[in-house]
């Protein structure tokens, strides 16, 4: 309770509003790293063929535990990033990512406090959900019919494996927050 | 005061929810309207795609060398152990291209025959841009970044070749990026010939590794093997450039692996010929600046030079670098190959 005051004082200062701030940047700083992440050459054989969805990590973990730091603006924009860079068609990211955002928003109650299995359990079900709508639009907006989905699909295993050591840095991120109000 | 401030939060909290959830809704609806925007109107997001890769091109760039570092190590430990593999196989690779340098030679010298019989004309408008590759497509996308744009002389449908064959063409350029469609893009057309038996194609991407060949006529006499070179129709490129291999050839269709891997380059090298290319605004501007008088020969030009062109392919193909040698094609040949 004490601490709880102290913090509450010093959220005054404004060398101390101005740090919080820019930590309160984090995790949108974070899904960009990882816009551009994802679209860097890697040299790995076959990888744009199974490239993980990194950036929907992002906005899954995020969307759970802070989504007042990483607004449904935000993961508007970043969306946008996402297409122009990627190449993919305009709007295609935005969607799916507020998609699968509003979602995890809706239910993130129910994460609160569970294991991480269970979080890492609730990604997999989004992962395929947004790659299902993502390959879906792509072959209404881009194929003149739908689109192989193995690619899609090796790409889903592999993000959803790599999930965990991706979700280390966004719990480290998460501990420099700063607290959030409700 | 606290009581009262949280009070009046409580009152809030339902309409703050409310407009959240019908930013969120219109943000949604914005999506979905950008997507049909552009699936309506292809170009119009263009310059909004250049202006974000010009301005990221540089962070990439930086961004990308470490991982080239990386690379480079992994690379070292993969030849030291290959070597001597490596090694046999360049001894066979320099006794076959022993071989092919007499046939190289002969066929040079039996060109320059050629070329002074037909006065042809070689236009050298031709030069190579070199540009890094700093960023890839998504999982749908094949296409490749690269940090060289109209700067440097890049225009639209541009070839872009490595060393072993043609890669793509420019289908965006900014001012210092410019993005390849790849041939194995879902969006990719390109007119083709087989080389051997001078069977026309198109090779279309389907997002996989091994593009297709479509529009062959039935009785095309097709083995795994050929050497696929593309063949100048349309204008989009030279005629000549090595594509790739057919591998597969079935019920489910014609299949070529490209002779490049686009997964490990780090740079391309986009060929300017000085030709009009496919692409609808590059022409428009190239017309546009010789309409007054050119534009009855242009219309004849296809039709006349067609066997020229076909005869001087045939004999410059298997040189390891056609381009140095090929005519620019017709500027405005048939455009029945565009996308």
């Amino acid at each position: 309770m004490r601490r709880r005051k102290r913090e509450r004082v010093m959220k005054n200062g404004p060398w101390i509003k101005l740090d919080n701030f820019a930590r309160s940047l984090a995790p949108a700083l974070i899904t960009l790293g990882l816009i551009l992440l994802s679209v860097m050459p890697t040299k790995i054989p076959a990888w744009s063929h199974i490239a993980p969805a990194l950036v929907l990590m992002s906005v899954y973990y995020w969307a759970i535990y802070r989504p007042d730091l990483l607004p449904a603006s935000a993961i508007f924009v970043l969306g946008l990033i996402a297409d122009i860079l990627g190449g993919a068609p305009v709007g295609v990211h935005a969607f799916t990512l507020l998609t699968a955002y509003g979602l995890v928003v809706s239910q993130r109650r129910f994460f609160h406090g569970k294991s991480f299995g269970v979080v890492w359990w609730g990604f997999m079900l989004v992962a395929a959900g947004v790659m299902t709508l993502e390959w879906l639009l792509m072959s209404l907006l881009v194929g003149p019919g739908p689109i192989d989905p193995r690619p899609a699909l090796f790409s889903l295993m592999l993000t959803a494996v790599i999930y965990p050591a991706v979700a280390m840095l966004f719990i480290s991120a998460h501990r420099v927050l700063p607290v959030s109000d409700d | 005061m606290n009581d009262r401030s949280s009070t009046a939060l409580r009152l809030a909290q339902p309409l703050r929810s409310l407009a959240q959830r019908s930013a969120f809704m219109l943000l949604l609806a914005g999506a979905v309207g950008l997507m049909m925007w552009g699936k309506t109107d292809p170009q119009i997001f263009e310059r909004a795609r250049t202006a974000v890769t010009d301005v990221t091109a540089p962070i990439m760039d930086v961004l990308s060398r470490p991982t080239t570092a990386v690379e480079s190590v992994v690379q070292e430990g993969r030849d030291l152990m290959q070597i001597r593999a490596e090694n046999e196989n360049l001894r066979l690779a320099n006794q076959r291209l022993q071989q092919w340098e007499a046939v190289a030679r002969k066929l040079e010298h039996e060109n320059a025959q050629l070329r002074e019989l037909l006065n042809f004309q070689r236009t050298d408008a031709q030069r190579y841009i070199t540009g890094r590759v700093i960023g890839f497509g998504g999982s749908f996308v094949r296409a490749l970044l690269l940090n060289v744009g109209g700067e440097r002389g890049v225009r639209k449908g541009q070839a872009a070749v490595s060393g072993d064959g043609l890669l793509g063409r420019v289908a965006e350029v900014g001012d210092r990026s410019a993005r390849v469609l790849l041939i194995t893009d879902l969006n990719s057309r390109i007119p083709v010939v087989i080389e051997e038996t001078r069977v026309r194609a198109i090779l279309a991407g389907d997002n996989t590794m091994e593009p297709r060949l479509i529009y062959l006529s039935a009785n095309s006499d097709l083995a795994v093997g050929q050497r696929v070179v593309t063949s100048g129709h349309g204008g989009a490129f030279p005629p000549g450039v090595p594509v790739g291999q057919v591998v597969k050839v079935g019920e489910a269709g014609v299949r070529v692996a490209p002779f490049v891997n686009p997964d490990r380059l780090e740079f391309v090298e986009l060929m300017d010929f000085g030709l009009g290319g496919i692409l609808d605004d590059a022409r428009a501007e190239s017309e546009a600046s010789m309409l007054p008088a050119a534009q009855a020969p242009v219309e004849e030009a296809p039709v006349e030079e067609a066997p020229v062109e076909d005869a001087v392919e045939a004999v410059v193909s298997p040189a390891a670098t056609p381009a140095a040698t090929t005519p620019a094609a017709p500027t405005s040949a048939v455009v029945e190959a565009t996308e």
